[in-house]
Parts: C-alpha cells; sequence; structure tokens
C-alpha cells in the first residue's frame, strides 16, 4: 500500500513537470496552431543556463533560476521571430519541417558547446523529506507540487483575468477578427512563446534537479510525452494540459513499477495512440468542425 | 521534347533501354567498388549510400508524395532488419543467397504489415497528429525491440552473417527507384498525390483517401523494412538505438533537401549526405548543426518557390 | 422516378440548426437552381449531398438509393460530382493530371500493371489521357494541358474544375456558384459551357448562386433557401414575384 502511494506521488511529480511543458505545448498550438517541436529543447536550454549560471558563473541561485527563464523566454520569441512567423501562412508540413530543424539545431549548438557526456549536476533543492505516517515525500517533490501549483494558479488567473490573457484567447478564437478589433497579433503570439518557454524553463530547471545530470538530448523525450499529455488533455486547452499531464505522469510511474521498466515509454506513447483513436480532441478538448 | 522522346519509346524499345542504363550503372558500381579509383574509406560508403537511397526514396513515398510526414520510417526500417536478420541468423540450412532473399523479402513485408497495421487506425488523423503518432509508433518499436529476448534486447543482436554487398544494394535499391517514378505515373500514384494537393477534392472525385494513405505508407515502409535488413547485414550487428528518432530525421534530411516530391533529388541527396560527413571526417557534431540549418533555411526559402534547391537543379518536371 | 429525391433534409452543428426541413426533387436531364442570400446554407446542403456532412435528420435518394451515410467517394462512384465555392484544384498537379485523377474509378488496373508497365497498364493509360483531353477540349484547355493548375488564370481554374467534376461521368453535376469572381463575358461564356454540357453529357446540373438574374436565364426550376430553411419553389418565374423572396433579397 506504501509502495502504491509512492509511486503515486513519484508519479505526480514527474507528472508536474510533462503539464508545465505541455502547457507550452497547448499554448503555442492554441495560438499559432503549429506543434513547436522544438519546444522540449528549450527544456534542456533551460537545464544548461542554470548550469552555467550557477557552477560557471557562480551568481546565487535566486538569480540563476530568474536568469535561465529569462534565457528561455527570449530564446522562445527570437525562435517564432526567425523561424515561424516567416511561415505563418504555410502549409502545416513545412512548419513541422523548420520546428524538428529549430529543435535539431538547439540540440546540436548544446552538443557543440557541452559535448556529449553527461555532466553531472547537485540539485538546488535543499529541503528535508517530509515523513507522512509511513510515506516518505522527498523534498523535490513538495517544491515540484508547490510550484506547479502557483503556476497553474496564476496563469488561469492570467488567461482570464488580465487584458493580455484576454488578447490571447482572443488571438486563439480567431485571429484575423482579433487583428480587426484590433489586438496586436503579433505581440500576442511571442508574448505566447515568451510565457510557454518561461514555463518550460522552469521544467527545465525541476527536471535536471530530479535527475541531476545534463545532456544534449535531455529534453527530448519529456518533451514528446508532454505532447502527448497536451494531447491527452485536449490541445489547444489549459486546464487539459495541465490534467493531461499529471495523469501521464502517474500512469508512467505505476506501469514502470508494476508492468515493466523497459515497456514505460511504449506504454505512455500507446496512450497518445488509443486517445486519438478514441477521442481526437482529448480529455477536455473541444471538437472543431472543417469548413468546406 | 522529353515527352516525345518517351512517347516514341514504346514497348520492347523502352525495355531494352531501361535495362540498358541499369547495366551500365550497375558497372559504374561494380567499377567504384573493386577498381581502385576509390581508397578503402570511400569504398566502405557505397553500400550505406545505396541503402540511404532506398530509405530516402521509400521516405518520399509518403512525405514527398502523400504530403504526410510519418517520423517514424527508422521504426520500420528496424522491423525489417530484426526479421531478416533473426531469419538468416537462425535458419541455417539454406544456401546464404536463398536465405538472405527470403531474409530481405520477409524484412520487407513485415515492415508493410507494420505499415498497414498502424497506418489503419492512425491514418484518420492528418498532419500534425498523424506526424507525432508515427513519432509515437517508432518508439513504441523501439521499445518494445527493447524488451525483447529474441531481438538481443538493448545489449542488440550480434553475429548476423555479413551478406550485404553492392549488387544486393543495387537491385534493391533499382527497384525502389523504379516503383517510385512508375507509381507517380499510376493512377495509383496520382490518386496519392492528390491527396496531399487537396483531401476534400480528391474525395469528391471518388479518391478513397485512407486506403490509399495506407498504400502510401505500406509501400514506403516495406522499402525501408527491405533496407533494414541491407542495413543489417553489412554491420552484422544490431542495436535498438541504431533506430531512433534521430535516425528518421536523418532520412527526412535527406528528403527535404533533395526536394519533397523528386526521386532524382531524393537519392543525389541521399548519397551526398552519406559520402560529405565522411569526407569531412572531423565534423560529426557539425553534421547535426548543418542538418538543422537546411531544414529551416530550405523551409523558409522554399516560401517564394516550391521545390528544394536540389530539386531545382534539374529542370525536368519529375514531381507531379 | 426523380434522379434526386431529398426529403426533410437537416443538420445541426453543436445545436444550432444550420439547414432544415430541406425537400429536393431534380428530375433527369434538369437544370436546378438553388438560390439564397449569403449564409442561408446553400454549400451546407452541398456538402451534405456529398457526403462531406452527414445529415442528423432526412433522407437522400439517387435514383431511389440511399445516398446519406456514404462516403464522399462512394457518393462520387455513385454518380454525384461537385465543384467547390473557393476553388480547390490539384494545385501542383498539371491540367491534364487533375482530369485524369478523376477518372480514378473508370479505367482501373492493379497497383502491379502501374509497376510493370503491362498492356493493359498502357492501354488504360492511353484511354484515359483520349478521354481527358476531350473533356479538356470541351472547356478550352487543350492548350494548357501540360500547365501546373496553380498557374491558370482564375477564371480557367473554374473551368479545370467543372471538367474534372465532369470527368468522373456523374448522373448529377453540383456546381457552387461557378461564376463568383468572373466578370460579366467570362459569365456569359461560362454559362454557355454549361448548356454545351448538359448538350453534349446530358448531365443533370444543380447550380447554386446568389445572383438572381444569371439563375433563373438558363434554370428551369429555382429553390430558394433562407437561414437554412425553405422559403419558395418552383418556376423561376412564380419562384422571383414571391413576396417572401423579395423581402428576403431586398430587406424589408
Amino acid at each position: 500500500m506504501e509502495s502504491i502511494i509512492e509511486q503515486i506521488i513519484n508519479g505526480l511529480r514527474t507528472g508536474s513537470i510533462y503539464a508545465l511543458i505541455a502547457l507550452g505545448y497547448t499554448m503555442v498550438y492554441g495560438i499559432a496552431k503549429m506543434i513547436n517541436f522544438a519546444h522540449g529543447d528549450i527544456i534542456m536550454v533551460g537545464a544548461y543556463s542554470l548550469y552555467v549560471f550557477i557552477s560557471k558563473l557562480h551568481i546565487p541561485v535566486f538569480f540563476a533560476v530568474l536568469l535561465s527563464i529569462l534565457v528561455c523566454a527570449l530564446l522562445g520569441i527570437a525562435m517564432e521571430k526567425v523561424a515561424y512567423k516567416p511561415l505563418r501562412n504555410a502549409p502545416p508540413l513545412a512548419v513541422l519541417i523548420t520546428a524538428i530543424g529549430m529543435s535539431f539545431l538547439l540540440q546540436s549548438l548544446a552538443l557543440l558547446i557541452f559535448k556529449a557526456n553527461p555532466i553531472p549536476f547537485k540539485s538546488i533543492i535543499k529541503l528535508a523529506p517530509v515523513k507522512v505516517g509511513s510515506i516518505t515525500i522527498a523534498g523535490i517533490s513538495i517544491i515540484t507540487f508547490l510550484v506547479t501549483t502557483i503556476i497553474m494558479l496564476s496563469l488561469t488567473l492570467f488567461i482570464h483575468y488580465t487584458r493580455s490573457g484576454r488578447a490571447m484567447r482572443a488571438v486563439s478564437e480567431d485571429r484575423e477578427a482579433a487583428q480587426l478589433m484590433g489586438i496586436d497579433v503579433n505581440h500576442t503570439i511571442s508574448m505566447v512563446f515568451a510565457i510557454g518557454s518561461a514555463l518550460g524553463a522552469v521544467a527545465g530547471i525541476l527536471y535536471v534537479c530530479q535527475y541531476q545530470t545534463l545532456q544534449p538530448t535531455l529534453g527530448a523525450l519529456p518533451g514528446i510525452k508532454a505532447f502527448v499529455a497536451a494531447v491527452f488533455g485536449g490541445i489547444g486547452s489549459v486546464p487539459g494540459a495541465m490534467l493531461g499531464g499529471i495523469l501521464l505522469g502517474v500512469i508512467e510511474s505505476i506501469s514502470k513499477a508494476y508492468i515493466s521498466s523497459e515497456l514505460a515509454d511504449a506504454i505512455v506513447f500507446g496512450v497518445l495512440v488509443l486517445v486519438l483513436l478514441l477521442k481526437p480532441s482529448g480529455l477536455l478538448g473541444k471538437n472543431r468542425i472543417e469548413k468546406v | 521534347m522529353t515527352q516525345k522522346i518517351r512517347e516514341k519509346m514504346t514497348g520492347k524499345n523502352r525495355w531494352f533501354i531501361m535495362i540498358g542504363i541499369m547495366i551500365a550503372g550497375y558497372a559504374i558500381c561494380a567499377l567504384l567498388a573493386e577498381g581502385n579509383l576509390l581508397n578503402r574509406q570511400m569504398k566502405s560508403l557505397i553500400v550505406p549510400a545505396g541503402i540511404n537511397i532506398i530509405l530516402a526514396v521509400s521516405l518520399n513515398i509518403t512525405t514527398g508524395f502523400l504530403g504526410e510526414l510519418s517520423l517514424g520510417h527508422a521504426g520500420f526500417m528496424a522491423i525489417g532488419a530484426y526479421t531478416g536478420a533473426i531469419f538468416t541468423k537462425y535458419i541455417t540450412f539454406l544456401p546464404p543467397v536463398v536465405a538472405f532473399f527470403i531474409g530481405i523479402l520477409l524484412g520487407g513485408i513485415m515492415a508493410a504489415l507494420f505499415g498497414i497495421l498502424i497506418g489503419m487506425p492512425v491514418l484518420r488523423l492528418r498532419g500534425d497528429y498523424l506526424a507525432i503518432v508515427t513519432l509515437a509508433f517508432g518508439e513504441i518499436i523501439r521499445s518494445v525491440i527493447n524488451a525483447m529476448h529474441i531481438t538481443g534486447g538493448a545489449k542488440g543482436l550480434a553475429k548476423i552473417p555479413t551478406y550485404t554487398n553492392y549488387t544486393w544494394v543495387y537491385v534493391i535499391m533499382i527497384t525502389t527507384v523504379l516503383v517510385a517514378r512508375r507509381l507517380l505515373h499510376s493512377r495509383q500514384g496520382r490518386a496519392i498525390v492528390s491527396i496531399r494537393e487537396n483531401t476534400i477534392a480528391a474525395e469528391a472525385v471518388g479518391v478513397q483517401v485512407t486506403r490509399y494513405k495506407i498504400l502510401a505508407f505500406a509501400i514506403a515502409a516495406f522499402f525501408a523494412g527491405m533496407a533494414g535488413v541491407l542495413y543489417a547485414h553489412n554491420f552484422s550487428i544490431l542495436k535498438p538505438d541504431n533506430f531512433d528518432y534521430n535516425k528518421s530525421i536523418d532520412i527526412l534530411v535527406f528528403v527535404v533537401l533533395g526536394g519533397m516530391g523528386s526521386v532524382k533529388g531524393s537519392t543525389i541527396a541521399a548519397v551526398i549526405l552519406t559520402v560529405l560527413p565522411e569526407v569531412l571526417r572531423s565534423a560529426d557534431d557539425l553534421r547535426k548543426l548543418l542538418y538543422a540549418l537546411a531544414l529551416i533555411i530550405i523551409m523558409i526559402y522554399k516560401q517564394g518557390n516550391k521545390r528544394g534547391w536540389l530539386g531545382r537543379l534539374f529542370k525536368k518536371k519529375e514531381a507531379v | 422516378m426523380a434522379l434526386l429525391d431529398v426529403k426533410d433534409l437537416g443538420i445541426s452543428f453543436g445545436g444550432l440548426k444550420a439547414v432544415e426541413h430541406v425537400n429536393l426533387s431534380i428530375e433527369k436531364g434538369e437544370l436546378f437552381g438553388l438560390i439564397g442570400p449569403n449564409g442561408a446554407g446553400k454549400t451546407t446542403v452541398f456538402n451534405l449531398l456529398t457526403g462531406v456532412y452527414q445529415p442528423t435528420c432526412g433522407t437522400i435518394l439517387l435514383n431511389g438509393k440511399k445516398l446519406e451515410g456514404k462516403s464522399p467517394a462512394e457518393i462520387s462512384r455513385r454518380g454525384v460530382a461537385r465543384t467547390f465555392q473557393n476553388i480547390r484544384l490539384f494545385k501542383r498537379m498539371t491540367v491534364l493530371e487533375n482530369v485524369m485523377v478523376a477518372f480514378h474509378n473508370q479505367v482501373t488496373y492493379s497497383l502491379l500493371d502501374g509497376m510493370l508497365h503491362t498492356k493493359r497498364y498502357r492501354e488504360a493509360e492511353k484511354q484515359v489521357r483520349r478521354q481527358a483531353a476531350t473533356i479538356l477540349d470541351v472547356f478550352g484547355l487543350e492548350d494548357e494541358k501540360d500547365t501546373l493548375a496553380v498557374n491558370l488564370p482564375y477564371g480557367k481554374q473554374r473551368k479545370l474544375e467543372i471538367a474534372r467534376a465532369l470527368a468522373t461521368s456523374p448522373q448529377l453535376l453540383l456546381l457552387d456558384e461557378p461564376a463568383a469572381g468572373m466578370n460579366p463575358n467570362e459569365t456569359k461564356e461560362l454559362m454557355d459551357t454549361i448548356q454545351l454540357v448538359r448538350k453534349q453529357y446530358g448531365t443533370t446540373i444543380l447550380l447554386i448562386e446568389h445572383d438572381m438574374k444569371l439563375v433563373s436565364g438558363i434554370c428551369e426550376k429555382l429553390l430558394v433557401l433562407n437561414f437554412g430553411t425553405e422559403l419558395a419553389s418552383g418556376v423561376p418565374e412564380e419562384v422571383l414575384k414571391n413576396p417572401e423572396v423579395v423581402t428576403a433579397y431586398l430587406g424589408e
């Protein structure tokens, strides 16, 4: 009994990270109607930035975290401006290939700068584990839950109650109409990329604190899994991404513990296939009818 | 002009010319492989180049002709590779040529079956979703191979007989290229291309979209599977990680660089991108960077003109 | 028996009734007009007839056989062809190839025939080319047969779409605003071609248009839609005098 609860807690922790990444996918998809394949690699950039700021430049942890988030947000904006904006009216295939190129670009730059060998990194989270009855909850889990909860609450408030949040929703509903209403579409899209990438940075920081090692490809797998989570919850839906991420984390953790650690990835991707077959719009997504 | 020549070259006449070209091509391959024109290092690239051509041309059928991004091509290759390798490794009573031939066919058929199996439920999806699901399937295939015993798991499958030589590769490569080109000039191929151009209009003129999507996936998987068998019997050891997502992207780069939909472009790009990294020995890390830049720049540049730059070097209108 | 018999056709999107209680009966050989102001549901009716949307209620019979619930490809095979309001050509295929695709279900050979270039393949391809060329002739597109569809001027793109639809040898041809965006000369020429097609191929035509003058000139019967429901139907002279129709078009 204790072990299953611990597995669920582990799952919730990984799931929270997936949820943070999935938010980036879903928001960008909602507004730019594209899958930002490079989003997973933003996580990697976030993790490496933290490493550079702390281990190389010896900046205090708090500022290092802020700077890492800033680096990713700027990177997100730059990426959109350079690679995706010229392709706004291009066929989806071209956009997708560009995004894959972007993902490869970030990975190969990291490879050139930091080399392929894993770099060890000591977690910045120094909270002692908490014991509840016979169950131990690691410090990193507590911090992850806290951070994720705060981010999700503030994001929800932001989307629903601020001017920029309203602009975001308007643009994702109908870009042209939003433009006619005087919303600066370019600015709004940049903002979404910035927010999505900032969340990615947070996810990257939490991720590297959990695994304590850095590799240029570290973002790829969590990136793809978070995408699965976004689809699971219903792509384009912010609450969907949160729900999908957390559920997927739990599913993964349980399969690892009770089915097979080798097949856990296969099971996660199996979830994607099942969702797309049974309910392509995801748990909380809405159906759209194609206009002919 | 070419059209006229083509019309004149009917029936037997055309067969003779084609067979002539094929034999000439084979003679060149043999000369390169056996003669003294190339050094050892270059000679060792002939087989991988041929395999890459098969992979690129077959991926072009799904990505170029059908217009659906498939990110699991390495998965089909893996299925073929393991099927063929396990067959030739354990069926020892047949003469090598026969065993290898059956192995290649089996590898292709198994991959095609998976192509259909995966395709049937999934091809109802479009664009982005389909791409991600093919990626997911590629990863599922890899992790299942990793977890199986008969495949040797993560340690890999070793001591596969090294049957692959340039003759086998040449034959399969020519078949792939021929099938891809002829497909474009057949009713099935036109149906596939029409789906890429406008799915709704294709349906409206009676093209059964799902059926032809599956057909395109099955043909592509078939050849990828055969390429996998050749690959397995070239290096004699297989590991699941040979077939990860990066491998699929490598193949995609051949297709994009060669010009999507252009068989000739894929062929040339595959050869250049096999040889180039070897020539620029030290630059393996750089290779990935260059590939990435190539993908982005070509896509942005293409917005103004519809073909990859390599494709445009050859003016003949090949892609329909 | 009417060629097309539609009874009580309707569809709703998430509770919103886009089309309701539409009845339509088209005799063989007729040129039938479907008119109505913008947003009246004309294109939706086409999408229902061709299987792009599945109706929420009602029946569609072609030659007495059920069409509803069939896929667009199946409906095309049964003899209903259409054009689209916003042109949908196979842009990066040549004009000839656009039409050749439409012969897909008429001239058949196996994949293996195509790979081996058998006699069967060569003869079938020759036949398709000849027939496609004939149709292009009718539409005056024979000189552009090797042009990519995307490079055609607008008017010819519209024509090519009709040519492609006709190549499926339909019993019923649905034209969605074929004259949209054309100048009066082009429109006139197009209408002549449509008349010619009727004579030459004996095709029954259902035509969407919101230019009433144009429609009343060539159509034998009309159905007027407004807000997704039938406003009036019958011969043009009567329909156009109907006060409700006049109001719908001119406003109160």
